[in-house]
């Protein structure tokens, strides 16, 4: 995004869109959502040493007040209905960030029969974290990416013309 | 319909001429705690319990099921995930379980370097748990110290086998590597600047009027009660049953060390309250590092691992091993039938045991102190499901 | 006491219900028919000599060559630290083998695990329904013959393999 110093003292010129996506994107609260072994390292990712506030992701209790649900560990096929419900508590816009190899793709639990291969089958995610578990560095490059997807989303666009006239 | 006091056993008056009726809540499955993907069909009479019935089974990922998919040596890394918050002790478990099928001795070498990463695992456990008693509570800065001091503890478990939380680290037959050089010399730098800490946290919590007020006297467990329900560890040691595995039925080189075995006695309220088995959970720190520090100081030369083939194919035949888990003794039952794979093995766990209690317990009980309970039992989803 | 004196007890006070030979290892195995189990149990833990107080496992194992299922109970005494493995083999089509939750409390969830997992049925059980699967499951998971399904409301239990590209 690029800010235009117009005014040297006292005025900063950007586009709308910029200015509204890089708020929004500076204060993504996710929802505490740990299942299993991952929710450990995003408890880690959240404590005093890799910090995940000072990207202004705080953790939320409820999916009514949260932008993100970080879906840690394995989804059982008892849980995916609730994730599912969940989900769709959360009011738009809401991303999701696929943590652990768990909720990728099933993981080394592909082998069950009571686990859900991958969180995707229930809701659409926008980030995949892999490792088992993430370190932490690997969930903060996750938020970092989904701060850039944030960041290149358009709200203001102009109607497109119509070609045949 | 009115609600007589007498069955909820307590005082209280219900004025004249008020309907009131049973509440039917649902805490869980999402729930801000760390201790998993636990449910509790609470039904309430205004803020006092009648029953909370436990719904479990949201993180069964069918682990006991998979051993017969991926044979012994395979099945090492799931065991990690049985409790991935102190994995060392269940991948011993395991090991000790293949061990006693085929009656494979680990070396001295290897059974010290098991005892070290055990240790570690439990203090680290234990502040995970003592952590996450306090934000239950209320008090969010336990939480962030403790998370603080369990990164450290990752970094020095991450020297020795890769892995910060799910460690893969034991094989049958002993340990998977050796330990690094200059090891032993930040072991017990971290052993030094973190003793005193257990005391300052004690400063700032254990005997804070709040804790003692909200977890003194609540849901007192007789040591009756613990055994027939099969509460183990630190839940049963906070009844006063002086029981610990590593002493009473010791396996690997515990017998080596010398330890004392905290239990509660009753000191804020009734005998086995939750503020007990929190306490002995703090204790349990002091002594693992005292542990520690002899295991690090003598440990012997030699290899760390028996020379076990990659078929691993043990004589048919049936195994239980206990060991001494952080949540108290897990059992490991294997089954075998000569192939290289297991028959049946089943996973007996500590939170298994506890969360069978709280339906007990919580009658009478307020909501909020539901959550001082199952924080004092120290449930993890992991081990309840498997 | 040792495991020879508790098998030859039980034996006495049984009769035949409990078979003469008894597997030596650390945790001995006596065998009993499966209708005198709670016969067994109530005189294992109220004898004062043999104090039985902790049931410390009950596993199911399915035998599927020898058409039986066998049930494991481990049983351990705090007063006296003798520990004893009690055995009963049920036929596998119909498993039936009648309750210790009132002896031992924590059988209760010990039992429904059980039942849920193998289908082993255990007469007077105050609530058997399943504990781990979904009110919902079809058929019992740790049976050799279970078969996966393949989908479950509507979330599908196959996926592609992320190797094909």
């Amino acid at each position: 995004m690029s800010l235009i110093n117009t005014i040297p003292e006292s005025v900063v010129t950007s586009k709308i869109d910029d200015v509204l996506n890089w708020t929004r994107k500076s204060s993504v609260w996710y929802m505490l959502f740990g299942l299993a072994c991952c929710a450990i390292e995003m408890m880690q990712t959240g404590g005093p040493r890799s910090d995940l506030d000072r990207f202004g992701a705080v953790p939320r209790a409820t999916p009514r007040v949260s932008d993100l649900i970080i879906v840690s560990g394995t989804l059982t096929l008892k849980m995916a209905l609730r994730t599912k419900l969940l989900y769709e508590q959360m009011p738009d816009p809401k991303y999701a960030i696929s943590m652990g190899s768990c909720a990728n793709c099933g993981g080394l639990f592909q082998l069950a029969y009571s686990v859900c291969d991958g969180v995707d089958k229930v809701i659409p995610v926008d980030v995949y974290v892999p490792g088992c578990p993430p370190r932490p560095e690997a969930l903060t490059e996750g938020l970092l990416k989904l701060q850039d997807k944030i960041q290149q989303e358009r709200w203001l666009v102009r109607a497109p013309e119509s070609a045949a006239v | 319909m009115s609600t007589t006091s007498v069955e909820i056993g307590l005082e209280r008056e219900t004025p004249a001429g008020l309907e009131t009726e049973e509440m039917t809540l649902n805490m869980g499955p999402q729930h801000p705690s760390t201790h998993g993907v636990l449910r509790f069909v609470v039904k309430a009479d205004g803020e006092i319990m009648r029953r909370a019935i436990p719904d479990i089974g949201y993180l069964h990922r069918s682990i006991e099921k998979i051993s017969e998919k991926v044979g012994y040596h395979g099945f090492m890394p799931y065991t990690d995930r049985v409790d991935y918050v102190s994995a060392m002790q269940c991948n011993q478990g395991w090991a000790m379980a293949c061990e006693a099928l085929a009656e494979i001795e680990v070396p001295r070498r290897g059974e010290y370097c098991r005892v070290i990463a055990c240790e570690f695992g439990r203090i680290a456990s234990h502040l995970i748990s003592v952590g996450a008693t306090g934000m239950d509570i209320g008090a969010f800065t336990p939480f962030t110290h403790a998370l603080r001091e369990r990164e450290k503890i990752n970094d020095i478990l991450e020297e020795l086998c890769g892995a910060r939380l799910t460690f893969n680290y034991m094989r049958i037959g002993g340990c998977a590597w050796d330990i690094p050089p200059g090891f032993i010399r930040r072991a017990t730098a971290f052993l030094d600047k973190f003793e005193p800490l257990i005391d300052e946290y004690n400063e700032l919590i254990s005997f804070n009027k709040i804790y003692t007020e909200r977890m003194g006297n609540v849901a007192p467990v007789s040591p009756e009660m613990a055994i027939a329900y099969n509460l183990v560890g630190p839940n049963l040691r906070g009844s006063g049953v002086k029981y610990d595995v590593r002493t009473d039925e010791p396996y690997s080189v515990y017998p080596e060390f010398d330890f004392e075995v905290p239990i509660g006695e009753g000191k804020m309220g009734a005998l086995g309250d939750c503020w007990d088995r929190y306490m002995v959970r703090m204790d349990e720190m002091k002594e693992s590092c005292k542990i520690l520090r002899q295991a690090l100081g003598g440990l012997p030369e030699g290899p760390v691992v028996a020379k076990v083939g990659r078929t691993f194919k043990p004589p048919a035949g049936e195994a239980y091993v206990r060991v001494e888990g952080s949540r108290g003794d897990m059992g490991w039952f294997v089954v075998s039938d000569g192939t290289a794979f297991p028959v049946r093995t089943h996973i007996r766990t500590g939170s298994y045991s506890a969360m069978a209690i709280v339906e007990e317990l919580s009658q009478g009980l307020m909501i909020a102190d539901l959550i001082a309970v199952i924080a004092s039992l120290d449930i993890v989803a992991p081990e309840v499901d498997r | 006491m040792d495991a020879a004196e508790i098998h030859r007890r039980l034996r006495e006070k049984l009769g035949n219900s409990a078979l003469p030979e008894m597997t030596e290892s650390e945790w001995a195995t006596t065998e009993v028919l499966p209708a005198a189990v709670a016969e067994a149990s109530r005189y294992l833990k109220e004898d004062p000599e043999l104090a039985f107080d902790c049931l410390s496992n009950l596993s199911a194992v399915d035998r599927k060559s020898d058409d039986r299922i066998d049930v494991y109970y481990h049983l351990y005494s705090y007063g006296h630290r003798h520990k004893l493995t009690l055995k009963a083999s049920c036929p596998r089509l119909d498993p039936v083998l009648p309750t210790v939750s009132t002896i031992w409390p924590i059988g209760d969830w010990l039992e429904r695990e059980a039942f849920d997992l193998m289908g082993v049925n255990f007469v007077g059980h105050r609530d058997l329904r399943r504990l781990l699967m979904p009110e919902d499951w079809v058929g019992h998971p740790l049976r050799k013959d279970f078969v996966e399904p393949e989908e479950y409301h509507g979330i599908s239990t196959r996926r592609e393999s992320l190797l094909k590209l």
